[in-house]
């Protein structure tokens, strides 16, 4: 094992994992946090704690991962490179690992003209992938970025995202082989409505053996309303929903779009599950976490493993 | 204080060995510190065969640029790899005229303070010190992607356009179309390494930057 990450324990004994998402308050509350821990708790192996996501100010991540982890979770702490240049990264690094935690995500961030703060600076010193590097030179050779050493290294079981649904398509599995070179451990996929390409990415992935080099989590999530499916497949930015996912939801009646939302999210589990290559799901239900027991349990992912380190 | 520098060979000679060359140099910057001598040690070391040379003030002038590669159409046909000897814009505008060759810059650009004002408009070049357009098909990712990226295209692009604003281009899909034209897609595996943004004049005490 290169940490003591619990996620870590549950990929390597080929357990098919779960991981969650836990966006912190926009405010100084610890209790919101505390709450919807208490949902997740039991039901995924691990959780992501967002960075500022879509660039709006919120409470920082790893202080919110704490709370999280007070709470007897197991937390991966986002970070961006938005906010941050490799210095004040290293320091992040350096802290979170002191403060316990075990896991990271290494993001390059959603740019801050989409935010509540557009007037601001972006960073981007670095990027996704360099940042990636960076935390395994950290941890594996004891090395900052500038070459100097160090005494004790962070040991951060260290994550990345990609996006199948990106353009050009054709580029997106050497994307994932430049995380994997760059010392990705595990990757989370941006949420997952087009299952055929999906399984596509996923055929490109296993000819260049890469699912055997890093643990895939296919991320999901359940739709909360026709407005939200409509958002995502207008709005955001690399996002894919296709057609069919309006239609059904279309074919229900207004007050049980938010269940079948639900039912197709755990559809979407079972499918990407048979994929080969697929180590697990990331299951991103942002302000909607008290569904996530009910979706894992559909699913037939309960209980979870408990492995002693 | 120098507008470009000579890069060092070994970033140069893989990437034209035994290669037939056609080199572009541009003088328009002369008067405000284009390296001449170091530029022409340069291309006399070069043990690859020089099939042509063009020399021209003002490589940024994309029109007047056009009449050249005409001009040296035939040179331009026999040489396999293109050089060029001039700030990021010369090389982009010789870039996109030359849009089916391989086109290297042989220059980090510091400054743009030469005459090249004057006539620069459709390309940009943020002056970082380490030009990157080697690895991207002659596009520069700097100046153009909203987020810097050195291994984008990042996952918000889609059908062409940059997340950041649906009125621009992503640069890295153009690259990848550039580097798919040219037989080159491989450099994109290549891992992008932090840039040394200290070099860059923009970002640096005047004290740190290079003679
Ligand atoms: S990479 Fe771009 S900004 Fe840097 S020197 Fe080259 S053209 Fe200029
Ligand atoms: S969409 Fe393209 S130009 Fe925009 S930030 Fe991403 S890679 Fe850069």
């Amino acid at each position: 094992m290169k940490t003591r990450s619990n996620l870590e324990r549950v990929l390597e004994s080929g357990q098919f994992a779960v991981t969650g998402e836990l966006g912190p308050p926009r405010s100084a509350d610890a209790e919101v946090i505390r709450k919807k821990a208490k949902i997740l708790k039991g039901h995924v192996d691990a959780f992501n704690i967002t960075d500022g996501q879509t660039a709006v100010v919120r409470m920082a991540s790893w202080a919110a991962a704490i709370i999280g982890k007070e709470e007897g979770l197991e937390p991966i702490v986002q970070m961006t490179c938005r906010d941050r240049n490799r210095i004040a990264l290293q320091m992040d690094v350096l802290g979170i690992a002191a403060l316990g935690i075990n896991n990271m995500l290494c993001l390059t961030g959603d740019h801050q003209k989409f935010g509540n703060h557009p007037a601001a600076r972006g960073v981007y010193d670095l990027d996704s992938i360099q940042l990636v590097r960076m935390v395994k030179d950290m941890r594996d050779e004891k090395k900052f970025q500038c070459g100097d050493e160090m005494a004790v290294e962070p040991r951060l079981f260290i994550g990345a995202a990609e996006n199948p649904f990106a353009d050009p398509f054709e580029f997106r599995v050497t994307r994932l082989a430049k995380k994997v070179e760059a010392g990705a451990d595990f990757i989370q996929t941006q949420i997952i409505y087009n299952v055929d390409k999906f399984a596509e990415w996923m055929k490109g992935v296993r000819d260049r053996g890469l699912h055997e080099r890093v643990k895939i989590l296919a991320g999901v999530a359940p739709i909360k309303s026709m407005g939200a499916a409509r958002y995502m497949k207008t709005k955001v930015p690399g996002m894919d929903v296709p057609d069919s996912v309006i239609e059904r939801l279309q074919g229900v009646t207004k007050e049980q779009v938010s269940r079948e939302g639900i039912k197709l999210c755990v559809d979407i589990i079972n499918q990407v599950r048979q994929i080969e290559g697929v180590a697990g799901i990331h299951l991103m239900a942002i302000e909607w976490e008290e569904v996530v027991p009910e979706i894992v349990e559909a699913a037939g992912l309960l209980p979870r493993p408990k492995i002693a380190p | 204080m120098l507008a470009v520098q000579v890069k060092a060979e070994a970033e140069i000679l893989p990437l034209i060995s035994s290669k037939r060359l056609f080199i572009f140099e541009c003088l328009g910057c002369r008067d405000v510190h284009y390296p001449v001598e170091k530029a022409a040690e340069f291309m006399d070391s070069l043990k690859e065969e020089i099939v042509g040379k063009a020399t021209l003030d003002y490589l940024c002038h994309r029109e007047f640029v056009h009449e050249y590669v005409k001009a040296y159409a035939g040179e331009i046909e026999r040489a396999q790899v293109i050089l060029v000897f001039s700030c990021g814009v010369g090389a982009q505008v010789v870039s996109s005229l030359l849009e089916d060759r391989i086109v290297y810059t042989c220059c980090d650009t510091l400054y743009l303070n030469g005459f090249q004002g004057l006539t620069a408009k459709e390309f940009n070049c943020d002056q970082c010190g380490e030009c990157y357009l080697n690895y991207t098909g002659g596009l520069c990712p700097v100046a153009l992607c909203s987020k810097n990226l050195l291994n984008g295209p990042c996952g918000g692009s889609q059908a062409g356009k940059c997340e950041v604003d649906p009125d621009m281009p992503c640069v890295w899909q153009q690259i990848f179309d550039r580097l798919a034209k040219l037989g080159q897609l491989h450099t994109l595996e290549r891992l992008g390494t932090p840039k040394n943004w200290n070099v860059s004049p923009a970002s640096s005490a005047p004290e740190k930057r290079l003679p």
